[in-house]
């Protein structure tokens, strides 16, 4: 279906699935249960995790297939946000106008940047695109306050001059992003005895791009183009003294995710109109590295695996703190409990960065390709000894014509 | 080499998917039931305190969270009840609100917009947040309010000293107790007259959001009205903690006082920069040069040790305040027994900001008989109260501000312990630090109307 093979449309059916009810597989725990601090089935953090989901797949485009590591992919993304949401104030609240604009000039801007940066590679390239993301954070944070209002973060206010819309709605208050009417905050809450699950229209528009940008990226890994990048990333050298110029190659795949990373920026800003410098600072873009490697650099879905790693993290353990540690540990005597305590506190709340590195520390030493790689030992493990028969089929696969 | 495989078959199999991807929204139409965001229905109503937890203004959010969490002690009858018996409103009887008990939740703002509204955010829509309070900057402020005007809860600012948060960016649903950089100006700058004279010429280091900038505006009209010159006012990155660079051109400037309009870590590294470039022991124009710092607060004091002595600045409230000035100011003294009680250490304005506005929430509620943020709106415009520490205050139903007297204070020359390490000088009255909510610095706001979300 859809040009794809068996393998790779099952692949999309299984992400379109999980897309899809990731209100019920998020919140695997009632309400008011002890273990609801782990839910993560709330329209926000679904949000967050298609969307970078999408900013991890075209980071992947690049890195995956190219080996060019880009230090400064959240350029892109703040880039994007602030398109959108000045389509926001401009124009109107439809987020299609917005979506389309930000793609445009993160593509733009990409290829301004890939343009110069491309010139070298390896960690020089790195250096660059570094030095690129850091300037358009420092333009944004002061430089350019009159267009990005600074560290505070452009926002949309009541008399936004908005041509298509109106600046304010009958109450006074600012209208809210939509799709054609359909607001994307709107939500619809479903109870099932203790359970309580939310469909959040902003959450299903970004679900439904990202699957989207996912079948695109398919195409591009199965593309003779995608096999040209990879021919890039094992041996630029041969490629060279065989004639061929690599550079339009990876220029087309960094403008190509950066225009992933624009889609990114201006998804956020359409689920939240508010674009913020810090979304460009180098550590957003380590971010995505991270991500990418966490899940499994070059393979198809180990960048939406491991942006939803992350940003569960960043939202479910930093909220954590000693209050509920002492719900969770009350049945200990008191001596032991905040001993318990004491030992697991470096670790949530504001440590949740600790936790993270340990984990992420533990993936590449065991599981260097990634949490796909783990999944791999776990489907392995499982079949026990089919493993023969897996690897009759991998030897079966014919290279690209 | 490119390959196509266009069949009926496939196209119709892909029309079939994508047609009902695309009808998929159409189920959102309907909204939820209740009557606002949030309406709490068990026995418990969950409030959500959003302060920063790491980045330059830490240990400000650390203790607005003591502060905040000694305020849900007190609401829900634990503990020695605090201001509660000190509040000339009496509502609050110590069995939660509305005899629901208060649970709370905590999230870390990292003193950056996008953090703190994804973390307000997952307060409203996870754990059903009815109040967001907290932040402990002004951007962040300025962020999580827009955020609760949209969503329809109430935000109670914590610690926020822009002009903005209730001049150009006022939203209905936030409502502000801290005081703010005009009125620091306003107060200080009498005194700055009559310690420094009246023909400086100030040079202006900057934290570069909207606190920086209207704390820079405020100051720099108040005391050109007083006959000082500004030479110049340099902006510097929030995120910044070496100002060695911005400090060096002071130097050759000509100017002779130098007002750090920072806060939090800034104004410790850049006070601390300051001092090592000798400039306290700097003579300019035969005078000697001064420093000055507009926002102050017990905790700065505390980082920057022995640099702060004899700096100039303003705060909201400090512990000492009903002790050295009298009754006015009752409830400083029950506060600062029960956190004393509790933390072994006297409470920051910060603190007893986000305490104050937590019991006002409360309280809010308790009156208009509801949690809708609508009713809670209409009980704290021009509510008028005594005993939170600050004496008369007005919460001004125009810009959502409260209104009370502001403190002048200096860094002690020979601090007794670490607690005492900022002396009281003067107390403004309010009226002198009152304006017109269309006051220019204040204008291009409007509040709308309260939002109750659902």
């Amino acid at each position: 279906m859809f040009g794809l093979n068996a393998r790779d449309t099952s692949l999309l059916i299984v992400v379109a699935i999980l897309a899809l009810c990731a209100p019920f597989i998020l919140n695997p725990f009632p309400q008011g249960s002890a273990m609801a601090q782990f839910n993560a089935g709330y329209p926000d953090l679904m949000q967050r995790f298609v969307i970078f989901g999408i900013f991890a797949i075209g980071f992947n485009i690049l890195f995956g297939l190219t080996g060019y590591l880009s230090f400064g992919h959240a350029a892109f993304l703040g880039v994007g946000s602030y398109s959108a949401v000045w389509m926001f104030k401009l124009l109107s609240m439809n987020v299609i106008p917005a979506i389309l604009l930000s793609v445009i000039v993160a593509g733009l801007f990409a290829l301004l940047i890939g343009y110069v940066s491309l010139r070298r590679s390896g960690i020089y390239f790195s250096i660059l695109t570094l030095a690129f993301a850091q300037m358009s954070f420092a333009l944004a944070y002061s430089v350019l306050t009159p267009i990005t209002n600074g560290e505070t973060g452009l926002q949309l206010s009541l008399n936004d001059p908005r041509i298509l819309g109106v600046s304010q709605t009958a109450d006074g208050s600012i209208p809210v992003t939509n799709l054609f009417g359909l607001e994307m905050r709107g939500t619809y809450q479903m109870d099932v005895g203790p359970w309580m699950f939310q469909f959040n229209a902003g959450y299903y528009l970004s679900a439904l791009i990202m699957l989207i940008a996912f079948y695109l990226s398919i195409r591009i890994f199965r593309s003779p183009f995608g096999m040209m990048l990879r021919a890039v990333k094992s041996n630029q050298q041969r490629m060279n003294y065989t004639g061929l110029n690599a550079r339009p190659y990876t220029l087309a795949a960094f403008v190509i995710s950066g225009m992933y990373a624009g889609l990114a920026g201006g998804l956020l800003a359409s689920m939240d109109p508010l674009a913020g410098a810090e979304r460009m600072q180098w550590t957003a873009s380590g971010e995505v590295v991270l991500m990418t490697i966490l899940g499994g650099a070059g393979t198809l879905i180990g960048p939406i695996l491991g942006a939803g790693f992350i940003k569960y993290f960043e939202n479910i353990f930093s909220k954590i703190n000693d209050t509920v540690l002492h719900q969770w540990f009350g049945f200990l005597p008191d001596g032991l409990e905040d001993f318990v305590v004491f030992i697991v506190h470096p670790f949530i709340g504001k440590g949740w960065h600790l936790t993270l590195g340990i984990l992420f520390m533990l993936v590449v030493i065991f599981l260097p390709g990634g949490l796909v790689q783990g999944g791999q030992k776990i489907g392995k493990w499982l079949r026990g000894n089919k493993a023969g028969e897996d690897d009759a089929s991998k030897a079966s696969t014919k290279p690209a014509e | 080499m490119s390959k196509s495989n266009l069949t009926r078959r496939g196209v119709l199999k892909s029309g079939a998917v994508g047609g009902a991807g695309l009808a998929l929204p159409t189920i959102f139409a309907a909204s939820s039931a209740s009557a606002f965001t949030n309406e709490p229905t068990g026995d418990s109503v969950t409030l959500g305190f959003n302060v920063p937890q790491t980045g330059p203004y830490a240990d400000e959010g650390a203790d607005e969270l003591r502060a905040f969490e000694l305020a849900v002690e007190h609401l829900n009858g634990e503990g020695d009840g605090g201001m509660l018996s000190t509040f000339s409103s009496q509502e609050l009887k110590g069995d939660g609100i509305l005899g629901k008990k208060v649970k709370f939740v905590t999230g870390d703002t990292q003193t950056k917009s996008d953090a703190a509204r994804a973390s307000a955010k997952s307060m409203i829509e996870k754990d059903g947040a009815i109040m967001i309070s907290g932040g402990s900057s002004s951007g962040v402020a300025v962020a999580v309010q827009a955020l609760a005007q949209e969503a329809g809860v109430i935000f109670m600012a914590g610690l926020t000293h822009s002009n903005d948060t209730t001049g150009k960016d006022r939203k209905a649903n936030g409502f502000r107790h801290f005081f703010n950089a005009y009125m620091s100006a306003a107060a200080l700058a009498p005194v700055l007259e009559k310690l420094y004279g009246n023909d400086r010429r100030a040079y202006h280091l900057t934290a570069d959001y909207t606190w920086g900038w209207t704390q820079q505006e405020s100051i720099a009209a108040a005391t050109e009205a007083l006959g000082w010159e500004t030479v110049n006012n340099v902006l510097t990155p929030l995120a910044a903690t070496d100002f060695s660079s911005y400090i060096a051109p002071v130097l050759n400037s000509g100017a002779d006082v130098l007002v750090l309009n920072h806060y939090g870590g800034n104004m410790v590294n850049s006070l601390t920069n300051a001092v090592q470039f000798g400039l306290r022991e700097k003579q300019v124009n035969g005078r000697n040069f001064e420093i000055v710092v507009p926002l102050y607060s017990e905790l700065m004091a505390k980082g920057a040790g022995a640099n702060i002595k004899g700096i100039v600045g303003s705060q909201n409230w400090d512990w000492k305040l009903e002790n050295e000035k009298g009754a006015t100011y009752t409830g400083t003294n029950a506060f600062v027994k029960s956190f004393g009680t509790k933390y072994g250490f006297p409470p920051s304005q910060a603190a007893q900001t986000c305490y104050a506005q937590t019991l006002l929430y409360a309280d809010a509620v308790q009156r208009a008989g509801t949690f809708n943020p609508c009713g809670v709106v209409d009980a704290l415009q021009g509510f008028e109260f005594d005993g939170l520490g600050n004496g008369p205050t007005l919460y001004r139903a125009e810009d959502h501000q409260c209104f009370k007297d502001v403190l002048v204070v200096r860094g002690a020359e020979n601090p007794s312990d670490e607690f005492n390490l900022v002396e009281i000088v003067e107390v403004t009255p309010a009226e002198q630090v009152t304006y017109p909510p269309d006051h220019p610095m204040f204008a291009g706001g409007d509040l709308g109307t309260c939002n109750p979300g659902a």
